[in-house]
Formats: structure tokens, sequence, C-alpha cells
């Protein structure tokens, strides 16, 4: 364990974060989300054996947890995380991510955080939507060398622009979003099963809330309306998903056999499977990715009067 | 440099403090006399770092501190104060600038001392009457002044809207005071010295002050509605660029506004974000070190902020995503364009999705919601946006498959061809739809069964099945429910005469287009299907959706019978 935390600061943006064997996304992760503002990170590690501790030792601005209990138990690691925001996360803006996910957000080189929570605050808004949108490369997803401080962006250029699925749960009041490469590759014939893609991954904590389920659903369940629903638009942004870097047919492979997925892991064996064969994403009807303001203008985020 | 020592600066500071000492300084160091006000509530030891980051500099002066509430006469009483010190204790100063401490000059001080100098006894100052204002929130506009308002809107949120509903019920008046008109507009001005002291001295000031008390955002009231009293001449309008959302609060100026800003033909900008570096940096250099500003374009910072606000209040129809999921709205049935709904006409020509393409200049699908696959035009499996052609996933979520699909294709009119033979749960949503337009020949889906070569006898179940969707789905159609546009023609009414109801909806879809239509499709020679309706009559069923279809011989009379059929013009 390294505690840092006493150098959180009133008001500082934090962000928690559940690893495992992360140490080739982990640098530019954090040099992404450093830049946007965030002061420091709160992170367990769930057994890593590639270095990934040391390398978050070695981070003026991090603190690490240190566990080998199953990452299922521990509900995807959100039990662990669920602690540390009751203790450090009261009072502050919190960001809650994977390893794989870079926010994005409207204006999101020219303003950071402190300026989105300024905004979001101003709006009386404590939480803040955001999609995931599942990257990925041109050629089979096995090919390509992305160095550990390369944008991983910058080879998982593509994404799918137009296939979400969007439907409420009226019980916690959130959205419920799937569809995407994942979708539209995996779970043609189970689309029920295809994974979620919306996720409140930024709220002004309290160490009353709780997320439900990852950071898809939390409560209380107001904090789930992130969406407006008389026709107008919030402020939303987008989680970058680099799942799909070159080490991702080894890893479903791994994945497989340790069955540490939500849900019923023998549901997920096939998708499995299909990874492992190294599929081609990419189609004639993929999206170059060019920035926030594409992003916008397809509608995968707004900035909802944000200006 | 006469003029040069005619402005000073009142500011009114709460948060952020260094940068309100940065903003002094460089008011202070271009000639300007500042007079500070902070509120109360900002904790002590700030205050005094402002002061010793200040005291280097002789002409600035700081008034006692009062709390000042949004909404209260307290932001009023601490203007009063220090206009009141800044004229006492400057007697060079000519106009007197209210200003805040996130309000940046964004021109060079010497371009607002030579505007103010070029007409010198002129007030700055936005002041409309109460009936003329479009823009308060809470639709106080008037009542502002004639209720009470004891109580904070903040913080007393049920007890403000209480109260103010008790005194309209109650029929409640509050009577002003004698000569005073109500106006309002943007709190930040700029007076002459002449005006300003004609307010601070006005003989019943004092029943004035009371009277302001009680008024609901006097800031925005109290010098506008006075500066009729005692000024002549008003240009009403502020020196200060401010920008609200929707709820009337003010927008934030950050680093990436520098090129907006230096478009701007206002002097000052509310409010900077106090992080905002680059912006500081820029607009605090000395006046000779400046770059040429831009030529003004105040047009594009209204429409921009237009714009942002109807994007929050009204989005992007047909859009639906995680910020925005209309289910309360008028119209959350809407797609993002209009889009054509064609059922029955495929059958009946050899070249019809051609020809729709050519006459409607648009894409014109197959069966997007067959059961055995998503007919996208060109046989594509992946369509734009990613639309994969699976039924399994189309029918997971059919409304968003059919939103998808027409906002992934903005700039494109998309038209499909839907049938009996389809999967109907996207039915209700079509018909729903105002941006629909929904073609339907009814009967027509007999042809395809007649053409198959078999029997009367074997076709019949499931003549009788296609027949009962296609009432179930024309049943809904005439339902108070539907807001597409509805076109419908039995089949024996459509061969009659097929030019017509083709011109109509070429006509519907794309009036511009129509022009160029001369060639209509080839129909199909129905000779032939007149007795496998009476086979299937003789089977037992009844085709009545076909409308009255002629016989064999009857079809025989006009000549030459099917030709490709041309509009005359």
């Amino acid at each position: 364990m390294t505690n840092r935390t006493t150098q959180i600061g009133t008001g500082d943006v934090l962000c928690f974060l559940c690893v495992r064997n992360e140490s080739d996304r982990l640098p530019h992760f954090l040099r992404h989300h450093r830049a946007l503002g965030v002061r420091h990170f709160l992170i367990v590690d769930n057994g890593s054996t590639d270095g990934t501790p040391d390398l978050l030792r070695g981070q003026p601005d991090v603190s690490l947890w240190q566990t080998q209990a199953s990452y299922k138990a521990s509900r995807f690691g959100m039990d662990w995380l669920t602690w540390l925001m009751m203790r450090h996360g009261h009072g502050h803006w919190c960001l809650t991510l994977d390893a794989d996910e870079l926010l994005i957000y409207p204006y999101w080189q020219a303003r950071p955080l402190p300026a989105l929570t300024g905004w979001l605050d101003r709006q009386g808004r404590d939480s803040f939507g955001a999609l995931t949108v599942d990257m990925y490369p041109e050629g089979p997803v096995s090919q390509g060398v992305v160095g550990p401080d390369r944008d991983p962006i910058t080879h998982l250029a593509w994404f799918d622009a137009g296939n979400y699925l969007v439907q409420v749960q009226p019980r916690m009041r959130n959205l419920w979003i799937q569809g995407g490469v994942r979708a539209r590759a995996f779970f043609g014939q189970t689309p029920r099963r295809a994974p979620t893609l919306n996720k409140t991954p930024l709220v002004r904590w309290n160490w009353r809330y709780a997320y439900v389920n990852s950071t898809h659903a939390l409560l209380p369940p107001r904090l789930n309306q992130v969406y407006a629903t008389d026709g107008g638009e919030l402020t939303s942004g987008v989680l970058l998903h680099t799942k799909f870097l070159p080490g991702i047919t080894e890893r479903s492979a791994e994945e497989k056999t340790r069955g540490q997925h939500f849900g019923n892991a023998a549901q997920y064996a096939a998708y499995y499977d299909r990874l492992t064969d190294d599929p081609v994403l990419h189609t004639i009807a993929s999206t170059r990715y060019t920035g926030w303001r594409q992003m916008e203008a397809l509608g995968l985020m707004s900035r909802g009067g944000w200006v | 440099m006469t003029q040069a020592s005619t402005l000073g600066v009142v500011m009114l500071c709460h948060a952020a403090l260094d940068r309100a000492a940065q903003l002094a300084r460089h008011w202070a160091m271009h000639g300007c006399p500042v007079v500070i006000h902070v509120d109360a509530r900002t904790p002590h030891a700030q205050f005094e770092g402002l002061r010793s980051a200040l005291k280097d500099l002789p002409d600035i002066r700081f008034t006692p501190r009062l709390p000042c509430e949004w909404g209260t006469f307290g932001l009023v009483q601490a203007t009063l104060d220090a206009a009141t010190r800044m004229l006492a204790d400057f007697t060079q100063v000519s106009h007197v600038l209210l200003a805040s401490g996130s309000c940046l000059p964004i021109k060079p001080v010497r371009a607002l001392q030579a505007h103010l100098s070029a007409e010198p006894g002129i007030d700055f100052i936005e002041s409309v009457t109460t009936a003329d204002v479009g823009w308060t929130i809470g639709g106080l506009n008037e009542e502002r002044f004639t209720l009470r308002f004891p109580f904070s809107w903040k913080r007393q949120r049920r007890f403000f809207d209480g109260y103010v509903a008790l005194q309209r019920k109650l029929g409640f008046r509050r009577s002003l005071p004698k000569g005073l008109v109500p106006h309002l507009g943007s709190q930040w001005w700029c007076l002459t010295r002449r005006t300003l002291e004609g307010i601070l001295n006005l003989p019943d000031r004092g029943r004035i002050d009371r009277y302001f008390k009680r008024v609901w955002i006097p800031d925005e009231s109290y010098f506008q509605s006075l500066v009729r009293q005692v000024s002549t001449s008003i240009e009403s309008r502020s020196l200060t660029l401010s920008k609200f959302d929707y709820q009337g609060r003010p927008y934030i100026f950050y680093d990436d506004h520098l090129h907006l800003l230096r478009q701007a033909d206002a002097f000052i900008a509310r409010k900077a974000w106090h992080q905002a570096d680059v912006l500081y940096q820029t607009f605090l250099t000395r006046d000779g070190d400046r770059a040429h500003a831009t030529e003004p374009s105040p047009g594009k910072i209204n429409r921009l902020f237009a714009k942002a606000v109807e994007r929050r209040v009204k989005g992007r129809p047909g859009l639906y995503m995680q910020s925005r999921f209309p289910v309360r709205a008028r119209g959350a049935a809407l797609a993002a364009a209009p889009y054509g709904v064609f059922s029955g006409f495929a059958p009946l020509f050899t070249d019809f999705q051609p020809w729709l393409g050519r006459a409607l200049d648009a894409r014109v699908h197959g069966h997007l919601f067959a059961f055995d696959r998503v007919q996208f035009a060109g046989g594509e499996t992946v369509y734009k946006g990613g639309l994969s052609d699976s039924p399994t996933l189309r029918d997971y979520n059919p409304r968003s498959f059919l939103a998808n699909l027409i906002w992934n294709t903005r700039g494109e009119t998309q038209c499909f061809q839907f049938g009996p033979e389809d999967e109907q749960d996207i039915a209700p949503t079509i018909a729903s739809d105002p941006n629909a337009s929904i073609f339907l020949i009814s009967g027509a889906f007999a042809v395809p069964l007649w053409q198959s070569g078999r029997s009367a006898q074997e076709v019949r179940a499931e003549a009788a099945r296609l027949q009962k969707v296609e009432s179930d789905f024309i049943y809904m159609l005439k339902g108070v429910e539907t807001k597409a546009r509805i076109r419908i023609w039995s089949l024996a009414e459509f061969i009659e005469n097929p030019a017509e109801p083709l011109e109509q909806l070429v006509d519907l879809l794309n009036p511009r287009a129509a022009h160029r239509v001369t060639e209509l499709p080839q129909l199909l020679d129905l000779r032939g299907f007149g007795s496998f309706l009476q086979d299937l009559r003789n089977q037992g069923m009844a085709p009545v959706l076909m409308g009255d279809f002629p016989s064999d011989v009857e079809l025989a009379q006009p000549n030459p019978p099917f030709a490709r059929p041309r509009i005359v013009r």
C-alpha cells in the first residue's frame, strides 16, 4: 500500500480505478487524465504480475492499494472503490474509470475538469454521463504495436458512429445503451447480452452514494438522470475505450479461463472465442476518429448548452 | 492625458481574489482609480491577501464589507458606498464603471477612455421598461417591483415561490415611490459623475432605498430605474459583454473564447474563468504592448450563445443518446428527417425501387424490416454508422434501429419498403412519427402470391394472414395517434390511374425533384390476377383490401394495356 492521500486538497478532482496487468495502458492513461486536471489517483491493484504496482508507486500523485482477492467476488472492484470513495471522495468531484477508458468531453483540450465541474455545479448537476465508444484498429485486432507512452487512439482510430440502442430502465431511471462494434460483431444473435455502454463516471461524491453496477448506475437514482427528457440535451462526454489493443487476443483467452466477467461467465465464452480468433472489426461503415467536435456532431456526446 | 484620468472603476468581488488583484492593478496602472468592495462572506484571510497584494498602489480604496447575497439589496448598497467613496476621494473622475472581480477588460483601457471622451455626457446603462424585457427568469418582470420578497430565492425557494403565489392570490401590490418608472437591465454600467451624483443626492433617497430593499434583484433595477430621473442622455446598452444561459446564469469565458472575445464590440467581458490564464495574460497586457484588435463581429457572438441555449433547451430532433432521451416532450417520436415508407409498390412494378431513387433523389432500401434480413440499399451487410443487417439486432430495439438510420443519413432522404410480410413491431413508431410519409396500396400483397404460380388453395391461408396484418396496420394508421402523412389506395384504385398517385408521392416527398420526373416505372401486366382473386374467393377467403379489382375482360379494354405511363406536360 502506498497512501499519499494526505496530498489531496479541497476541491481537487480525484480519479478512482481498479487495475490488473495494465502496465501498457497506464502511462498514457495517467498522462491523459492528469492533463485533464485530475489531482490524485486512488488505485486498487488486483494481483497484477506485469509490474503495474511498481509503475504506480513511482507516480507522485497515485495512492495504491493491493489485493489478491477475486475480482468477481468484490463486484469487479466496485466494493473496494466504494470504500475508498466513501473514505476519500466525499465532497470531491470523483472520476471512476477503467484503465482502458479515456474520458473526453466538449472542449476538453482547452477546458480542464475544474471548468467542466464548475459548469455542472452552476447547472445544479451532481453527475455527468458518458458513452463508452469502442475504438478499434483498421486491421486484425492482434496486429500492430502500440508503445505504452503512445496515444492508443492513433492505432485504435476507428469506431461505429451510429448503431447505439437506447432504452430506459425504470427501476433506477438510468438509460441502458448497448451497441457499437461489440454488439455488431459479437452479439448479433444475442443482443440482450451486448455490453452496456452508458456510464456515469463523474460524480460530485457524497459518502452516502454508491455505484450499483460498475459505473453504469448508482444510488440514489436521481444521479442516473444524466439525460434530458424534455427534448433538450445535457452536457455529456465519451469514454474512448481502448480494449482492442494488440494484446486483446491473449487477454481474451486468459479472461475466459479466469471466468471473472460480470454476470454469467459462460455466456461470454463464445465472445472470447471470437476475439481469440483475431477478427477484423473495421468495415466500410466505420468512422475514423478526428476529435470531440466530430463525436459531438455525430450525437455521441453533447455540449448541452455549454459554450 | 487629461481624458486618461477620468475613468474610475468600482469593483465588487467575492471570490478568486487573486484575479481581482490582477484586474485592479491593470485598471490602476492605466490611470483608473479603483474602489473595491469585498463580500463580507469571503474569508478574512483572502481579503487581507488582496489588500496586501495592492498596497503599493496609491489609487486603490476599500469600502466596508457588506454581505452580498445574490438577488438582495446588499449588492446595491455596496455599489452605493463604493461610488460615494469614488466621487469623494477622486475628484478627477468623470465616469464610473461598475465591474466585478471577474470582469475582464477586453479592449485597451485607452480605447474605453476614448470612447467615453468622444461623447462625454452619455450614460452607458441598459435600461428597459418592464413591459419590454424578454430575458427575465421566473416570469417576474413588473412583479419584481410590486410584490415583496423577504425570502431568499436560492436558499428558501419554497417560501419564495409560496409567498409570490400568495401575494398574487391576495392581489397584493406595493405602491411605487413617486416618479419611479421601473426599468430593468444589465447590472454592469458606466455612468457619468453628474448622473451618479444625481442619483446619490436624490431628495427622497431614504425612501427609495427602503423601497428597493424589498424589490427582487435590485441590482438589475435600482440604477436602471433611477437613471431615468436624473439623466437625459442614456445610451441603453452595457459596455460589458455578458451572456446568460436558459436559467439566467451568466456564461463564463474560457481560454478558447479568446478569438471570440477579440471580435466583441464591448469593452469588458463578464465573466472570465479564474483559471483562464490565456485570457488574463492576453487582455491584461499594457495598452502599448497589445496586438491589433480584430474587426468587431458581435452578431457572431450572439448567434453562438443563442445556439447553445437552443441546444440545451430543444436539442437535436431525432437524436436519442445518453444525454437526450425525450419521453415527455411533444414530438418525442420524431425522426431526424422526413422519410418515406412504401407498401405494395414494389410488387406492382418491374423497376419501382430504382425509379423511386431517381425520382426523389433519395436512398431507397428494400424491406428494412424483413424477417430474414435487413434489406439495406445495395444489399449492404453493414450500413452507415455501423448498422448491422442482423434482424435479431434490429428487432431487439427497432425504434433505435430506425432512429439511427434516419439520424445517420441526415441530408439524404431515406425510403424503404414495408408490408404485411414484414416484422410489424415498428408500425406504431412509424405511424406516430410526423416525419414519416406512408404510401400504401392495399391488397397488393396478393400480387407476389399470384406470381408465385402456386394455386389459390395453397396460398389461401397466407393470403388471409397478410390481409389481417395489413388491415390492422391500416386501422392503426387511421387512428388518432397517427402523426405520419398517410396516402392509401386500394389496388383497384391504383391501377386505374397509377400516374396520379406516383406524382402525388413525388410531390410530397421531394417537391423540388418533381419537375424532373417525366417517366414512370413499368407496371406489371396484371391480366390473370382478377381470376386469381376469384379463385381465392372460391376457396372461402374474402380478399377485400384490393378494392373492386377489374376482371380480365375489363382489363383488356385500354389499349395498349400496361404501357409505361408518361406524364404529359
